[in-house]
């Protein structure tokens, strides 16, 4: 065999094992939403996003308790955690060189690793105990605890790829340093941030252990953020370790009806920075 | 705002007679004495003396690495920025001495603008661009003032004909020369009183390099103006006064003309005529 036909063969042999590692990869992703579609479509029906939970031993009903439920944990969790990890994200690469920074940057990746059921504990403590009362607050509280690490390394790492010649030119027309970073260079990285920030709700939303021990469940519909409030994580978990027939069924629409909300969370964001993008760039 | 008149381009009266002097009989507008600059322990810049005077275009020319961009920069304090960078000696504009403790380096650096090598608008849009000095600065009051500012400076930069229709279009889809006049612009609507130009049109092919020097031409009416360049051919085109720098050091200063054609130094010479550079 010559040279350049057995260079050609290794370069095709590596090139198909790249694409055999990448079916490997989806082939459970495809398995897992083949099998939340099939299931959860058969129970899916318009009583499951109006209807309350039923009583053991009837069936039908829905689980509009925990659909609200999960928009409030995931949107307070959001509130809290959005300007606390975009600031954060700003000091560690505006002061990218100091101890503290450092020590920052080591703190969120930590964080990052912490199981979610210790943070889960860590807000029951702070935020269930001394009030002696779960609530929606204090699984928005965990859930924000989990999102500010993911944000604040985005944040940073996305800011320090915006060239320097452009905070250098905010600088030389007199801005200050914190000008310069909120009009110029943040906005310029903001496509990336709120990408960034997606990912984060998405990745939380589907969170269980951290809302066990602090807004619990609630069997009965509220909007009170001091309440006890259904999610649906916790719905399906409860559901599905179930011995009904019926609440397996449910569990597998509740499953469908997450992905769906991660999944229009994510589209909503893609359509905006392709709007921002594009108003940035053309 | 609304107080400094014509635009650029068309002043004539007495700015305009000015620039036919020699540029030795204008006054100084930025006086540098022994300046050294250091990067940590490197020392980048030894002992600068040099006047640098108003309405006269001055190039800094030399071989890469011999301190002329560095030295443009402490001239609006950009290096500042730097960690464990220091300066010594003294700059004055305007009779004060801008490393001085009392100096408003935000107020500086409105009054000494700055282009740079590669253009850097900013994403958003043209109009935006150029309004993002005025609005930070708070120099104007209503919108129409805005405008009027933003459009006086686009004619200064010689850009407003090609970019009237479309103002509130992104500054990303100009092309690279427009992308340079427009920074220019930018700079200008701060009413600076000196513009400092660090290679502005070393990214640019040689059609949009002489629109950016015909516009250096007509600035110097109303600025004082800096250029770092590396084309010799550029600093003989668009200066008055030309700078050679070596090593950190300033060679010889004087008329361009006399830079190119009888230098002083040996050194300034050989680079002139290419030996080395």
């Amino acid at each position: 065999m010559s040279r350049t036909s057995r260079r050609k063969l290794l370069s095709a042999v590596f090139v198909g094992f790249c694409a055999l590692s990448v079916l490997t990869a989806l082939v459970p992703l495809a398995f897992v939403l083949f099998f939340v579609v099939s299931e959860g479509i058969q129970s899916l029906n318009v009583d499951f996003f109006t209807k309350m939970p039923k009583p053991v031993g009837e069936t039908g009903g829905g689980m509009a308790n925990a659909i609200v439920g999960t928009l409030m944990v995931t949107g307070l969790g959001s509130l809290f955690a959005v300007p606390i990890g975009i600031l954060s994200g700003v000091y560690m690469s505006e002061y990218a060189g100091t101890r503290f920074a450092a020590a920052a940057r080591f703190a969120a990746d930590t964080l990052n690793g912490v199981p979610s059921i210790v943070i889960g504990v860590f807000a029951y403590g702070i935020a269930v105990l001394p009030f002696k009362q779960f609530s929606a607050l204090a699984g928005g509280l965990a859930l924000g605890i989990m999102m500010i690490p993911i944000i604040a390394r985005t944040t940073e790492e996305l800011l320090l790829l915006v060239p320097g010649t452009m905070r250098e030119g905010a600088l030389a027309l007199g801005a200050t340093r914190a000008r310069a970073v909120f009009s110029v260079v943040l906005p310029s990285a903001l496509p990336g941030i709120i990408t960034g920030v997606v990912l984060a709700l998405a990745r939380i939303a589907g969170e269980t252990a951290p809302l066990l021990f602090t807004a619990f469940s609630n069997r009965f519909f509220t909007t009170k953020l001091n309440q006890p409030v259904a999610t649906l994580t916790v719905m399906v978990y409860t559901y599905a370790i179930s011995p009904y027939k019926d609440w397996h069924r449910q569990a597998w629409a509740g499953a469908l009806v997450l992905i769906f909300i991660v999944l229009i969370c994510s589209l909503l964001a893609r359509f905006a920075t392709r709007r921002l993008e594009g108003m940035q760039a053309r | 705002m609304t107080s400094s008149g014509d635009t650029p381009g068309l002043s004539v009266s007495l700015s305009g007679r000015a620039a036919h002097r020699p540029a030795a009989e204008h006054p100084v507008k930025i006086g540098v004495t022994n300046l050294s600059f250091f990067y940590g322990d490197k020392r980048a810049l030894h002992d600068i003396s040099i006047d640098l005077r108003a309405n006269v275009v001055t190039a800094f020319i030399g071989p890469s690495g011999c301190g002329k961009s560095t030295f443009l920069r402490t001239l609006n304090r950009m290096n500042d920025v730097i960690p464990r960078a220091r300066v010594e000696g003294t700059v004055s504009i305007g009779g004060r001495d801008i490393y001085g403790a009392d100096v408003d380096v935000v107020e500086l650096r409105r009054r000494v603008g700055m282009v740079f090598q590669k253009s850097n608008p900013f994403p958003k849009s043209i109009f935006d661009n150029v309004a993002y000095g005025l609005r930070i600065n708070g120099m104007v009051n209503s919108r129409s003032q805005l405008a009027e500012a933003v459009e006086k400076s686009l004619r200064g930069a010689a850009l407003w004909d090609e970019v009237k229709d479309r103002l509130h279009d992104s500054a990303m889809a100009l092309s690279g020369g427009q992308q340079q006049r427009l920074c220019i612009a930018r700079a200008l609507a701060v009413e600076p009183d000196v513009v400092l130009m660090d290679e502005p049109a070393s990214a640019l092919d040689p059609i949009a390099t002489q629109r950016i020097e015909e516009l250096i031409y007509q600035l110097k009416r109303d600025y004082t103006i800096v250029i770092v360049t590396h084309n010799m051919q550029q600093a003989a085109r668009v200066s008055d006064t030309t700078a050679f720098f070596w090593l950190g050091k300033l060679i010889e200063v004087g008329p361009t003309a006399t830079v190119f054609t009888s230098p002083r130094e040996k050194l300034t010479e050989d680079y002139v005529t290419g030996r080395f550079g």
